[in-house]
């Protein structure tokens, strides 16, 4: 006897009589590949013996975000009769799934006046000075429904546009236009250097970047060979004194963290986290989209070393383009026998799956990446436990951006000494720089570690116009003045200069900028970026921002203002739970040292 | 065997203020703290609930660590070396409790108020700092949060501009204790708000009026509509309430209430958050079931004839 | 069972054990805090099995729900016994060591096999073998039973069947397993425990022990008949006799609460003289010929209660009982002194300092102990014994503490006293709600937002075969009587079965349809299962329906034993 979900009770939850539409239901069950009869999170096995319960319920619970997306897409909000839908399917409590759904910037929850699929305009600053407004202001004259946001990672082509579609594909319109993005690697020439951007600079790649016959003409693949020959020991011993270190920004080593994963017990993870959302920064996409296929043999690399049976993409939802070549490279992939029940031979399962993140700047926070792709709010979790121990799902797990994976193919390729060859004593290898704004070729570089700041902007073309300030590392990093040119670009260096290389964004401000509005922008960006869970966060990125936007209309602050701004810096750099809130005031207090907002009153 | 209560059998020490103390594993710096007689400022910590460590009032000094880390969630572990009352610390739990009292109406949070004035929190200086300049008006206005007092039912009310989002209702809701779920966080920063889904009325959420999320609130944003009434005519006096520990006289579980009265009257019912049985959870019976001892016992009821026959003769 | 009368696990069992049998019960609404303990154990992994005719809110949280027919427990029980000694999953030492009667218990159950438990029962065989199988092999597991066990003209029949499979499995007696069932009174254990049984005396001693009997006698200073009184339901067949023609009811609303209740309505008419003790004028109180109003026993009150964990604990005066009443205690006490006697324990305190040097479960508990815990669990015997938190656990010594050995039990299966028919072709059974309580004497007193009213839940297809709607009006009839209600529309219910509460009988007195047929060993009714036939009517019903707030004063209670109004002794 077949039982129509939306009837089915489970876990003493409530549900309101709102019904999904006929489209709706199947735009999630196509998404949840769930017939009309189950498998939810209730089975009826027979009207006399039902399952349920809550730890189906549990199980199911990291397909709320994909079931969101796909009502989102086909009716262009979150509908009660379809967050009801979803619910019952699932097993999600509707407050909980309506709280997920209103942490997303991608996810409406009011019916939209329109039929039409939103233009999502970037106004953070490299956008904002490459006319954002303007932009914006012109699709809308154009009839077309905008949203105005935050960094959509297309900063080297600015102002970035995105269409979330209305019951068709998200698109990105550069991508469709062809505009291809610059990509300049210092050490691509050398054969025993190492290089991310080999595979992408290279002319015969660029057409089938996700053809695995192409990957593999191109020495694809030897990464998985080696690893598989040198067995996980020497792979993490390799990456251990390789000195590679994490690109994301908190640079921990990853030779430490494969090695505790590999350590523990039971079910283990590896996510590649491709949620970079640093204003800024575009580095990972370009990765993804230019040499997907060399991004799921570096996951599969990681998951066979450290004994992982799951492997996981979590992407922003802003980048279809990547997402779309991934998804080919992981077909690509289990055809070619990588992944599966004896994943490269190995003898091992592992696969991946993927999800797309849906516009929240905190899931880039590996904590609170395990919480979205768990299907909760994205909120960071408290440190300790860390991830290697307790991760994702609650089990040992490796998370890594696909540069610092990406890497990993590159020490098993030469090995690493010759990977140490490159780069400092202190920061080994190369790293790439996104650069954007006032510089005469916006785009992707690698360099080796160490290279000076002004040898890096001379690669780009040099400073067009006077040069004002650069800010490196993104919203979350600080700003320099003209006087920093001679600064190595690594880790140790930038560190004892009180600055940061972040993920490795380089925005550039020529003296036509108006630094107050970018610095405004900036405290608000965090403002509607915090997640709300803790309270120096929420409350300090409001009266941060209040007090800024305060001073740029004086054009100078006041003692009390800066002592003010200082305590609350105090605060939310002490006291948050996570890196957001830790760093959410350096740009601000860099931009103030630096007298981009004016000089002080008494 | 499904794991329960751990037995412990080991356990740490670690030293507050210099100061050594020895607690079981597993047990908070929090717990520590209170071991060595150190009182530590709370908001969303509960003793029935599991430590969201959300509003960072309780945060200490770890030697070793970059931040200051929350004692409530913290495990104390051998060797730790904690200070609960250096610089650091009295700032941030002074921020925490000024960014509160700068968003939020906290006339009905007296612990907050009291640790305010410990830690000397001025509320008042971001509006100054607004105000200060120009013509004397504030070009931008201070953010609060703003919110209209939601009346929906007979048992309870939300006044939400006094919630702090603390979790602890959502949690007491949610799975720790009632696993209803009609409450959680929804939208994101400064504008996250406790909600029941599309905001709907509470009567036709899932809530089952259980009063668990008002019993864990720290701020009086969920009161008992007994309170609430009573404050609104000025007679709400805890000085003059007098707390009674009983057994809730509805099914045989053994719940232990304590009946608040005033005048002779019950103006509110809770339940000790360390009893075995209850850990201070009720369920609607327990909680709000007691009217019918204020209520005229010995009247007959309005309807006395039911629609209804017999078949005997 | 196995001598004592209570249920062997504490609750904080429930949060470790692995496997749980809920069977009968709706614990989720009518013990919604034990409930929190029972979900604990869920998080922690333990594996839930609901057995109920309907898919209850409990039953949604059961990893399998398993929807019998009602009154087929016994047939349900046999066929996992069956199972369990087909497959060798019993625990044969266990059962060799601690245990007497097995052989025939073995040979008894031999004909429910998988595929006889599904024709008995309408679970499909499969389902009963998981369950089976869970419970046996589980490291430790629980069974746990409400009303749905008890109600029913089979009651101890069926808790023993119960009791079969814990003896099979030797899930009793050990710290994680046990047999539970979950009182329904914040009294109903104490009410048992105190005497309030026609057989038993305060402490739960047998009437029928001439040794114990002596020592009473010797403390209350008289001669104590041997022979046991009469249980509620037996009450009810002697008034028919015309032998009993006075009663006296204290805390109990069986003008509301008995099946069948106009027949029940109809004796206590006829009765000489009908003394109604309560804390509000219940239905049966407005027939009284005298009504002693009483005071609150948990609110207004010094006293105690015992839970279904077998924990004593006290309650307390908070508030003074209004207008004339009086606690239970002093309106007792001074009815013996008019009597003629003089008692000397007059208050609480001094109650239960006698019921100590009486009761051997109770010695232990000091009043300053019960003061100052949070309650103790009997037995407790002495002043340093800290109470107990698992009981029988001489099952598992190797001499077994010198008891005798539990014995198997052989239980027939018997369907519902009162059949389907032609005429009346749908099974009625009944049951609490979350947020209301047995017949509304001191829920109707609060306004709930979620109280509904009672209406008659009726399943997808029975409704679309009728041609009703959410919200009709519908007259319902078993043999016995009529009564007019709204239709509800569930899916928690299988076919052929409808459900009703029984909280607001001014409005609507479902009671009229109930059966009272009783267990002869128990005396409780068949509340669970009757006959009945839905015939929609084209309007409205007159006085049925959804009230959000019900009125004050109905009664206290529906069982037998004790109710709110007992406070110490009581």
């Amino acid at each position: 006897m077949r039982q129509p979900l939306p009837v089915v009770l489970v876990a003493d939850l409530h549900f309101s009589d709102a019904s999904p539409t006929a489209s709706e239901r199947r735009a999630v069950m196509a998404a949840l590949s769930v017939s009309d009869a189950g498998p939810g999170a209730v089975i009826v096995d027979h009207p006399r013996v039902v399952r349920g319960g809550t730890r189906r319920r549990k199980q199911m619970r990291h397909l709320l975000l994909p079931a969101l997306h796909a009502l989102q897409r086909e009716a262009g909000w979150i509908s009660p009769g379809g967050l009801n839908f979803v619910g019952r399917t699932l097993g999600v409590p509707p407050a909980e799934a309506y709280g997920v759904a209103t942490f997303y910037e991608m996810f409406r929850t009011e019916a939209p006046a329109h039929e039409l699929s939103l233009r999502h305009v970037c106004v953070d600053p490299i956008c904002a000075l490459a006319g954002a407004s303007r932009l914006a202001e012109n699709l809308r004259s154009q009839g077309h429904a905008v949203h105005e946001g935050p960094c959509l990672g297309q900063c080297e082509r600015a102002p970035a546009v995105f269409i979330q579609g209305r019951r068709e594909p998200d698109r990105v319109p550069d991508d469709e236009r062809g505009l291809d993005s610059l990509l300049v690697s210092v050490t691509a020439e050398s054969l025993d250097a190492p290089s991310l951007l080999r595979h992408m600079i290279d002319p015969s790649s660029a057409a089938d970047a996700a053809s695995m016959e192409a990957y593999r003409a191109r020495g694809g693949g030897s990464a998985l060979e080696a690893a598989l020959r040198l067995g996980p020991d020497e792979v993490i011993s390799q990456i251990s004194s390789s000195g590679l270190s994490g690109r994301g920004g908190a640079a921990f080593p990853t030779g430490i963290k494969w090695r505790a994963v590999a350590d523990g017990d039971g079910p283990k993870h590896v996510v590649a986290n491709i949620d970079e959302s640093e204003p800024g920064t575009f580095k990972d996409r370009l990765l993804c989209e230019r040499d997907p296929l060399a991004i799921i043999e570096s996951i599969t690399v990681a998951g066979l070393v450290v004994g992982a049976t799951q492997g996981w993409i979590y992407i922003r939802g802003e980048y279809p383009l990547a997402t779309q070549r991934l998804r080919h490279a992981i077909a690509q992939a289990r055809a070619e026998g990588w992944l599966g029940d004896d994943a490269a031979g190995s003898g091992q399962p592992f696969d991946i799956d993927l999800r797309r993140g849906a516009g929240a700047y905190i899931c880039g926070e590996e904590t609170a990446l395990f919480n979205s792709l768990e299907g909760f709010r994205g909120e960071p979790r408290n440190k300790p436990p860390f991830p290697t121990t307790h991760g994702l799902f609650g089990r040992p797990t490796v998370v890594n951006n696909p540069e610092t994976l990406l890497n990993v193919n590159e020490i098993l390729r030469i090995g690493p000494e010759a990977y140490r060859n490159v780069g400092t004593e202190g920061s080994p290898g190369t790293k790439l720089f996104c650069l954007s704004g006032h510089v005469g070729r916006p785009g992707l570089y690698e360099t080796p570690f160490g290279t000076p700041l002004g040898e890096l902007l001379s690669l780009a073309g040099g400073v067009q116009g006077n040069l004002q300030a650069i800010l490196l590392g993104g919203a979350a990093g600080s700003f320099v003045g003209p006087d920093a040119l001679e600064l190595p670009l690594s880790l140790e260096d930038t560190r004892s200069a009180g600055t940061t290389l972040g993920s490795g964004p380089v925005m550039v401000f020529n003296e036509s900028a108006d630094m107050g509005s970018v610095i405004e922008r900036l405290a608000k960006f965090f403002r509607d970026e915090s997640c709300g869970q803790c309270v120096p966060c929420r409350v300090g990125t409001v009266r941060q921002h209040e007090i800024v936007a305060q001073i740029r209309r004086a054009d100078a602050p006041t003692r009390s203002q800066r002592l003010l701004l200082d305590d609350i810096a105090g605060a939310m750099g002490d006291a948050s739970i996570c890196g957001l809130g830790h760093t959410a005031a350096s740009a601000v207090l860099s931009g103030m040292r630096l007298g981009l907002l004016g000089t002080e009153q008494s | 065997m499904n794991p329960g209560n751990g037995i412990v059998d080991s356990h740490v020490a670690v030293s507050i203020d210099g100061r050594e103390v020895t607690v079981p594993q597993g047990q908070t710096i929090l717990a520590a703290c209170t071991a060595a007689g150190v009182e530590t400022p709370t908001i969303c910590w509960a003793p029935n609930l599991t430590p969201v460590n959300v509003c960072r009032v309780c945060v200490v000094e770890l030697e070793g660590s970059r931040t200051l880390v929350p004692a409530c969630s913290r495990p104390a572990e051998d060797g730790m070396q904690i200070s609960t009352d250096s610089e650091r610390v009295r700032h941030s739990r002074r921020m925490v409790l000024e960014f509160l009292g700068s968003a939020n109406d906290l006339s009905q949070a007296d612990e907050i108020a009291e640790w305010s004035q410990h830690y000397g929190a001025d509320a008042r200086r971001y509006a100054a700092e607004l105000a200060a300049d120009a013509d004397g008006e504030p070009e931008v206005a201070l953010e609060l949060v703003d919110d209209p007092v939601r009346i929906q039912d007979d048992l309870y009310i939300r006044a939400y501009d006094r919630c702090v989002l603390c979790y602890k209702c959502v949690e007491a809701c949610g799975d720790d204790a009632q696993h209803t779920f009609a409450i959680a966080v929804a939208g994101r920063g400064f504008d996250a708000r406790i909600r029941t889904e599309y905001d709907v009325e509470l009567p036709e959420s899932a809530c089952v009026y259980c009063g668990n999320c008002v019993a864990v609130c720290p701020t009086g944003a969920l009161q008992f509509r007994t309170e609430f009434d009573l404050r609104a005519v000025g007679e709400w006096r805890p000085d003059d309430q007098t707390v009674t520990r009983t057994v809730c006289s509805y099914c045989g579980v053994g719940c232990n209430l304590e009946l608040h009265t005033q005048d002779e009257r019950i103006v509110k019912v809770t339940s000790p958050e360390d009893h075995s049985v209850t850990s201070g959870h009720l369920c609607i019976k327990g909680r709000f079931g007691w009217q019918y001892v204020h209520a005229p016992a010995f009247e007959p009821p309005a309807t006395d004839t039911p629609a209804s026959e017999s078949t005997e003769p | 069972m196995f001598g004592l009368g209570g249920g062997t696990c504490s609750y904080q069992e429930i949060t470790e054990t692995d496997v749980i049998l809920l069977w009968g019960s709706n614990a989720r609404e009518a013990h919604p805090i034990f409930f929190h303990h029972l979900l604990r154990g869920l998080e922690g992994g333990a594996v839930m099995y609901a057995v109920d005719p309907r898919r209850t809110s409990s039953a949604e949280f059961a990893d399998v729900w398993l929807g019998l027919d009602v009154g087929t427990d016994i047939a349900l029980a046999n066929t996992v016994g069956r199972e369990i000694i087909a497959q060798g999953w019993h625990d044969i030492s266990f059962i060799e060591r601690a245990t007497t009667g097995f052989e025939d218990y073995a040979a008894s159950v031999e004909p429910f096999t998988l595929d006889e438990g599904e024709r008995l029962t309408g679970v499909p065989a499969e389902a009963i073998a998981e369950m089976a199988h869970a419970y046996a092999i589980a490291p430790t597991a629980q069974i746990l039973w409400t009303l749905g066990i008890t109600e029913h003209h089979t009651a101890v029949e069926n808790v023993l069947s119960l009791c079969n499979l814990a003896l099979l499995t030797g899930h009793v007696g050990r710290r994680g397993s046990g047999l539970v069932p979950l009182r329904g009174q914040n009294n109903v254990q104490g009410g048992g425990d105190m005497g309030a049984l026609p057989d038993r005396l305060p402490g739960f001693q047998a009437l029928a022990d001439a040794e114990a009997r002596a020592r009473y006698e010797q403390v209350w200073d008289c001669e104590l008949n041997p022979v046991p009184g009469k249980h509620l339901t037996a009450m009810f067949e002697s008034m028919e006799e015309g032998e009993l023609r006075a009663l006296y009811v204290i805390g109990e609303n069986p003008a509301d609460s008995e099946a069948n209740v106009a027949h029940a309505r109809k004796l206590l008419e006829g009765l000489d003289l009908l003394v109604v003790q309560d804390i509000s004028l219940t239905h049966t109180a407005r027939m009284a010929d005298v009504v002693l109003p009483a005071a609150a026993g948990w609110s207004s009150s010094e006293g105690t209660v015992t839970s279904s964990e077998r924990r004593v604990q006290r309650v307390r005066a908070a508030v003074p009982p209004q207008g004339d009443a009086r606690d239970d205690v002093r309106i007792i006490g001074d009815l013996a002194l008019r009597m003629g006697a003089r008692w000397s324990a007059v208050t609480a305190h001094e109650l239960w300092d006698e019921l100590r040097v009486l009761s051997p479960l109770h010695g232990g508990m000091s009043w300053d102990r019960l003061e100052d815990s949070g309650g103790l669990q009997w037995p407790c015997p002495h002043d340093d014994h800290p109470g107990t938190e698992f009981l029988h656990t001489w099952l598992w010594a190797d001499d077994l503490d010198g008891h005798v050995p539990a014995p198997f039990t052989v239980n027939v299966h018997r369907p519902p006293a009162e059949a389907l028919s032609d005429q009346f072709p749908l099974r009625l059974t009944t049951g609490r709600v979350l947020d209301s309580y047995n017949t509304g004497a001191q829920s109707a007193g609060y306004s709930s937002p979620i109280r509904s009213g009672d209406a008659i839940e009726v399943s997808p297809s029975d409704a679309a075969a009728l041609g009703v709607s959410d919200g009709d009006a519908v007259r319902v009839s078993s043999p016995r009587g009529s009564v007019n209600m709204e239709v509800s529309i569930t899916d928690r219910l299988p076919a052929g079965l409808v459900f009703t509460t029984f909280h607001f009988p001014d409005l609507v007195d479902s009671n009229l349809l109930t059966n009272d047929a009783w267990d002869a060993r128990s005396g409780t009714a068949e509340f669970k299962a009757a006959a009945v036939r839905i015939d929609p009517l084209g309007s409205s019903p007159m006085g049925s329906g959804t009230a959000r707030s019900g009125p004050v004063g109905s009664g206290t209670g529906r069982s037998g034993a004790a109710a709110a109004a007992g406070g110490a002794g009581g």
